[in-house]
């Protein structure tokens, strides 16, 4: 479903991804944990684009895009729609209402009837916990209500796959509980998703994966069991030791 | 008004005349606001707003060309004095063959002078918008003029209106220099009236009072829409 080859991306002098190679099936969850800078949320802003990888490809469903040439502008938001993104500081449009920022994408992109995708929206955000929020601007709602928000927004452009970058790293503790459930829901549902997070228990209770990034590499990958009961790279230990 | 007067002036022949005068000079100057005053500033305030935001757009694009446009035609302008521009457009082009009429050079000048001015401020508030407004709108597979248009520039409106409702009221006052190139609107209606009876200061002081009151409605209506349009924000 999901197939990286040879993935690189530089910052000028700093290389921070060195050759990412990963094939993820369709309806896994797959949690990507390691230190800071070590490159995962730049992997997870590759597959959405946000950063053009500097050489490598990237292969969803039967799109790919090898940007070891250059890429064309043409050809990146088709490709950006097969995967939704969840940000750490959510980003919901501040001039818009719930609804509205659910809205946006099915009208603006897919040129969707209004009436079919107000119902689709609301029943989105209905799915999240908010369908009594539908007319709240983001500044009216908590941390955790905008992030399942930003859930919602994702979900309307009915994306293949699911990307999380640290979505409750921003949250309140209380509020974190929220967000998870919600993404809990939708991979028992069968979403395939890639999330970014530090939530240890997220990653043994809904993870099918954990892959652990250090120094742009991928160091080690496995089910979490054995991931978190026995590691097998030096580095793996020494980080699950820190944040244990 | 009258008693007022009769205290300062003590010729009440004058004072009558001062009021029939202020009086009937009324209706001409109101005439050339609404007839050219307040279209001309109608006009150039939408042509040199859409002017601006092109030339935001060119200052923060990548291609270098457009942004040494952009940045020439800022410089130029802000580096000139408003009265030399006009005086170029309307007097100085005829010699080269280009004649164009005095309000079609009001409009021109004034709009390249907005547009000038409040690219700088719409240039700035789109930078402030952040980074992530921007990746939200590409992440849900927007392009990006579908991201400037639903998402950035909204945002970049609110806060460009204070600095751009301060541009728009001093256009309404410096509107009065079109007089200079025979536009006549309410200041020239003023200085012809007052050329055949000399009551300069009461004429200029009528013609002030109209500019100000035009302006204090306009703060008031800028006052409302900051209001409208920070519903979105605590």
């Amino acid at each position: 479903m999901i197939s990286i080859k040879g993935l690189h991306k530089r910052f000028d002098q700093l290389e921070v991804l060195k050759g990412i190679d990963l094939e993820v099936e369709k309806g896994k969850v797959v949690v990507v944990i390691g230190p800071s800078g070590s490159g995962k949320t730049t992997l997870l802003r590759c597959l959405n684009v946000l950063e053009t990888p500097t050489s490598g490809s990237i292969g969803i469903e039967d799109q790919s895009l090898d940007f070891s040439s250059s890429v064309s502008k043409k050809a990146v938001p088709p490709f950006r729609r097969l995967t939704g993104m969840v940000f750490q500081s959510y980003n919901l449009f501040p001039h818009m209402t719930a609804l509205e920022n659910v809205m946006e994408g099915p009208i603006t992109v897919k040129k969707e009837s209004k009436e079919a995708v107000r119902k689709k929206a609301e029943q989105l955000l209905t799915k999240v916990g908010l369908g009594d929020k539908l007319d709240y601007y983001p500044f009216q709602l908590s941390g955790g209500q905008q992030q399942r928000v930003g859930i919602a927004r994702a979900l309307a452009m009915e994306p293949k796959v699911m990307l999380f970058d640290e979505p409750t790293s921003a949250l309140d503790p209380e509020l974190v509980g929220e967000v998870l459930k919600v993404m809990k829901d939708l991979a028992n549902e069968g979403m395939t998703m890639i999330v970014v997070t530090h939530e240890m228990r997220f990653a043994r209770e809904a993870a099918d994966e954990v892959i652990f990034m250090d120094g742009g590499f991928i160091v080690e990958r496995g089910k979490p069991e054995d991931i978190f009961t026995s590691p097998k790279e030096e580095r793996t230990k020494q980080f699950l030791r820190l944040i244990q | 008004m009258k008693m007022f007067l009769n205290s300062i002036i003590a010729d009440p022949e004058r004072v009558s005349r001062l009021i029939d005068i202020a009086q009937s000079s009324l209706q001409p100057l109101l005439k050339g606001a609404i007839l050219y005053t307040i279209p001309l500033t109608l006009i150039t305030f939408v042509c040199g707003l859409i002017l601006a935001v092109l030339t935001a757009l060119a200052r923060i694009s990548s291609v270098k060309p457009l942004q040494i446009i952009a940045r020439i035609y800022v410089s130029a302008i802000r580096g000139t004095p408003l009265l030399v521009q006009l005086f170029i457009i309307f007097y100085g082009l005829p010699t080269i063959g280009v004649v164009i009429d005095p309000f079609p050079s009001a409009v021109i000048g004034f709009s390249l002078n907005v547009g000038a001015y409040a690219s700088e401020i719409i240039r700035a508030a789109i930078l402030s918008i952040p980074k992530g407004q921007w990746e939200a709108g590409y992440s849900i597979g927007m392009s990006y003029p579908q991201t400037l248009k639903r998402i950035i520039l909204p945002q970049a409106s609110r806060v460009s209106l204070p600095p751009l409702s301060n541009t728009f009221i001093s256009l309404v006052k410096d509107t009065s220099l079109a007089a200079m190139i025979l536009v006549t609107e309410m200041f020239r209606r003023a200085q012809e009236i007052a050329a055949t009876n000399y009551e300069f200061l009461l004429l200029y002081l009528e013609v002030a009072l109209i500019y100000w009151v035009i302006c204090f409605i306009l703060s008031i209506i800028q006052g409302r829409l900051e209001k409208r349009m920070d519903r979105f924000v605590s």
